[in-house]
């Protein structure tokens, strides 16, 4: 299996990376960006057939590891 | 009269306010509150804001002094250190959300603490952090640390303002409640030092720094609460940092200052617009209206109450001179800030709220600063600890292993791995600091001989077992430790940390702590010039041991003319000043080495401190020595081997003649100085001339740290000890 976790802060919480893109991207000239959320994705093999098992035990890892749960939120992806 | 319902009463419950406090809030204004006029006084009556438990016990503090231009009730205390120049500075917690988030915790805090400096006017120019964790054993613990250490990295690095001292403790007390005091110190020009009062009505009140988001909703009510196993619940109102935004800001702030735009300034901070234009216009004695749909918004759909409860970090509050909005808005624009004229001040003695052009907010304001409750709560003197008898106290059996169980143990260990993660030369001024060997940071007054000595200072056992000696003994040490390097002491910030005032024997600490450092503050002629007071720092109804910190500045009139404890040579003689009577009680030594943590704690005699401390500042401005260390944890054994090993020589110590070896090596008996000298004698001639005791103990050289015939270190075995503790606990697989 193949695993994809998406990383991003929970709404709300200040983004301090999408505050330097977006103001980067208006000095650029893009004056119609808003509201820019920089998030990051990661991507690993996982062995196991079965998706739904192999989903909780990512959603574990999340807990532990890939995400901070106090201020980020995430979501997990699981194909074949 | 106006009865409170029970929705209304509900709501304040949740809010924080007290059942009594609520029916007060009704009387007072002859009707309940709206939704957000309960948020405006839940956060101007909670603990943080209001000082409600500590208030008239505070009064007991000196607070002026022929240096102090301003004292507490303003962002920061500002004291003169001459040439028209002043030093302002203060102490803040961050206890809470560190826990929570240590590294947005401690990020934010180190934020915050700054912007209280220079919203006074004042480049901050040295930060100084006073932390304590729970047990190194503790699951929690080693994340904690990681978090707070590179949270406060992260913010100071990133401003680039020098991080050059403080502490680290360690104590199962702080388990379930770690405490983070960050303190900043700034310098300004005497004359032009800028204050929080609303000076007129009909000023443009303006906003700028960052955007308003729903980030730390309450954190100044969280901050008045005990934890409780739901923290979990809690943890929203986590507020991210952006350490680039507070550059910008300190340098948009200080040149919209320069441009004599300003009337009056304060910083958002806990409680967010809140307490910032509540303190403003009460402080003045004018009213403020405030329309918020000016307010720069980083979400959509904020309500009223969510932005007047915002903590989001980087934004201050400025009312400006008449005519000068232009001037700020190119300042503002200059440095990219967001900003807007949100209101005006007024002559009604209320805030006015308006959002989508109807009023949600119509208060006055006394109620909610003067009048706001002033608790007499009840308390009980705190069980005083007995006098432990040395000759009671068992001596080590092994001695090599009980010296460096006391120079490993976590609270002594060297603490490199916390402080090289901080910048701790970013501005070029910084002569001592945490690598240096010295008892007090020390950054140089930029264009001038003057310097600036530093340091931060609590033992919170001593405060355990005798709240009076011990916040007596947590001035006398911010005072030897700034004297130690040469410095005269001028002033203090403290921040008192405890747990919850309505229990009786806590409100007994809070109350004996605050007698004797103010005790100790008039007899070292050392006002207290700004604080925070952090309590309810409680998990399941346990308390922290009482932590009393206190920050000190000291002033240096040529930097040149210093002490540290790292230039000790081979030959030299060492003397110890002060009277030694092996005080064991609550030492470290019997905490580490006997597994007790009783006793009295060594008490402070203030004359004493006084005349020794004046005697070795007076010693170092003469040049007549080079080489200071003062006598704290862990006694001689512990000065002796810090001495030793950043000087990088051999020490010998001689305890022959003690009646009892053990007290004499780790008592920690107060007032006590160790000096290496090439000539010890005219120092002798000094020392008793004064009405100083002093005694040789020993002398420098060699390759070992020894007490014949008690025990031989080798120096580097005794470094591995000391400087292995800490990167052995962190760096070591989970």
């Amino acid at each position: 299996m193949k695993a994809v976790v998406h990383v991003f802060l929970k709404p709300g919480v200040l983004d301090v990376q999408g505050k330097a893109v977006q103001s980067a991207l208006h000095g650029l000239g893009w004056g119609d960006v808003d509201h820019v959320r920089v998030g990051r994705v990661i991507e690993f093999d996982l062995a196991g057939e079965d998706a739904a098992d192999g989903k909780a035990r990512v959603e574990a890892m999340c807990q532990r590891l890939l995400a901070n749960p106090v201020i980020e939120g995430y979501r997990v992806e699981i194909a074949p | 009269m106006t009865q409170s319902s029970s929705a209304g009463l509900d709501a304040a419950l949740a809010s924080g306010l007290a059942a009594d406090e609520y029916a007060l809030i009704v009387k007072r204004l002859n009707r309940e509150p709206n939704a957000v006029e309960l948020g405006v006084f839940s956060v101007m009556w909670s603990e943080h804001c209001s000082y409600k438990s500590s208030r008239r016990h505070l009064a007991k503090f000196p607070t002026s002094g022929p240096r102090v231009i301003q004292g507490p009730g303003e962002n920061a205390g500002v004291v003169d250190i001459g040439d028209g120049q002043a030093v302002v500075f203060k102490m803040e917690s961050h206890n809470h959300p560190s826990f929570i988030e240590p590294y947005q915790g401690a990020a934010t805090g180190v934020g915050g603490i700054m912007r209280d400096v220079f919203t006074m006017g004042a480049r901050p120019v040295a930060l100084l952090n006073a932390l304590r964790f729970g047990d190194p054993s503790h699951p929690g613990t080693r994340r904690l640390v990681a978090g707070v250490v590179a949270g406060i990295g992260g913010y100071g690095n990133c401003v680039g303002v020098p991080t050059v001292a403080g502490e680290t403790n360690f104590h199962r007390g702080y388990d379930g409640n770690i405490l983070v005091n960050a303190m900043c110190v700034g310098l300004a020009d005497s004359d032009k030092i800028f204050y929080s009062a609303a000076p007129a009505a009909g000023l443009p009140v303006v906003y700028f720094g960052s955007k308003t988001g729903r980030d730390g909703i309450h954190g100044a009510t969280m901050a008045s609460a005990e934890f409780d196993t739901d923290s979990e619940a809690k943890r929203p109102t986590v507020q991210v940092g952006d350490p680039f935004a507070e550059k910008l800001l300190i340098e948009a702030t200080l040149e919209l200052m320069a441009s004599g735009a300003v009337a009056a300034i304060q910083d958002m901070g806990a409680a967010g617009l809140t307490s910032s234009c509540v303190e403003m216009a009460g402080k003045g004695a004018v009213g403020v209206e405030l329309d918020l749909d000016a307010v720069p918004q980083r979400e959509e759909n904020m309500t009223a109450y969510e932005m007047m409860l915002s903590e989001s970090q980087e934004r201050m509050l400025a009312i400006l001179k008449p005519g000068r909005e232009a001037d700020g808005q190119r300042i503002f624009q200059k440095w990219g800030l967001d900003a807007a004229t949100i209101g005006r001040t007024t002559d009604t003695g209320r805030i006015v709220l308006r959002h989508h052009g109807e009023i949600v907010c119509d208060l006055p304001l006394a109620p909610l600063t003067e009048d706001a409750p002033n608790y007499d709560r009840p308390w009980t003197e705190p069980v005083r600890q007995p006098h432990l008898d040395p000759a009671h106290i068992p001596a080590p059996t092994d001695w090599e292993a009980a010296v460096l169980t006391v120079m490993s143990c976590p609270d002594v260990a060297s603490k490199r791995w916390i402080w090289e993660q901080y910048d701790r030369h970013v501005m070029a001024d910084t002569v001592e600091d945490s690598a240096t060997g010295a008892d007090a940071g020390v950054v140089r007054v930029h264009g001038s001989a003057k310097g600036l000595a530093v340091t931060s200072d609590c033992t919170p056992r001593y405060v355990s077992a005798d709240p009076y000696e011990g916040g007596k003994q947590a001035v006398a040490e911010a005072w030897r430790n700034l004297t130690a390097v040469g410095a005269l002491p001028i002033a203090i910030t403290d921040n008192l940390n405890f747990g919850n005032p309505e229990r009786p024997e806590i409100m007994g600490q809070i109350v004996k702590a605050i007698e004797g450092m103010a005790e100790a503050c008039r007899a070292l002629d050392f006002p207290v010039v700004s604080g925070n007071v952090s309590l309810y720092n409680e998990t399941n109804g346990a308390a922290i041991p009482p932590t009393p910190t206190v920050g000190a500045v000291g002033l240096l009139a040529d930097y040149d003319r210093r002490a540290g404890f790292g230039t000790a040579k081979t030959g030299d003689t060492l003397l110890l000043l002060g009277v030694s009577r092996g005080e064991l009680g609550s030492s470290l030594y019997l905490r580490e080495c006997l597994g007790r943590e009783d006793g009295a704690p060594p008490p402070v005699d203030l004359t004493a401190e006084r005349r020794n401390g004046d005697l070795v500042r007076n010693l170092i401005s003469e040049g007549a020595i080079q080489v200071v260390h003062d006598l704290s944890d862990g006694g001689l054994i512990a000065a002796a081997a810090e001495l030793a090993l950043a000087s990088d020589v051999g020490v010998t110590l001689d305890a022959t003649s003690a009646a009892h070896a053990h007290a004499f090596l780790f008592g920690e008996d107060q007032g006590r100085y160790l000096i290496a000298t090439a000539a010890p004698d005219a120092i002798i001639d000094r020392a008793q001339a004064f009405g100083v005791p002093v005694a040789t103990v020993g002398h420098a050289g060699g390759e070992a740290f020894v007490s014949g015939p008690l025990f031989s270190i080798p120096l580097a075995r005794l470094r591995d000890a000391h400087e292995g503790w800490m990167p052995g606990y962190m760096d070591r697989p989970a």
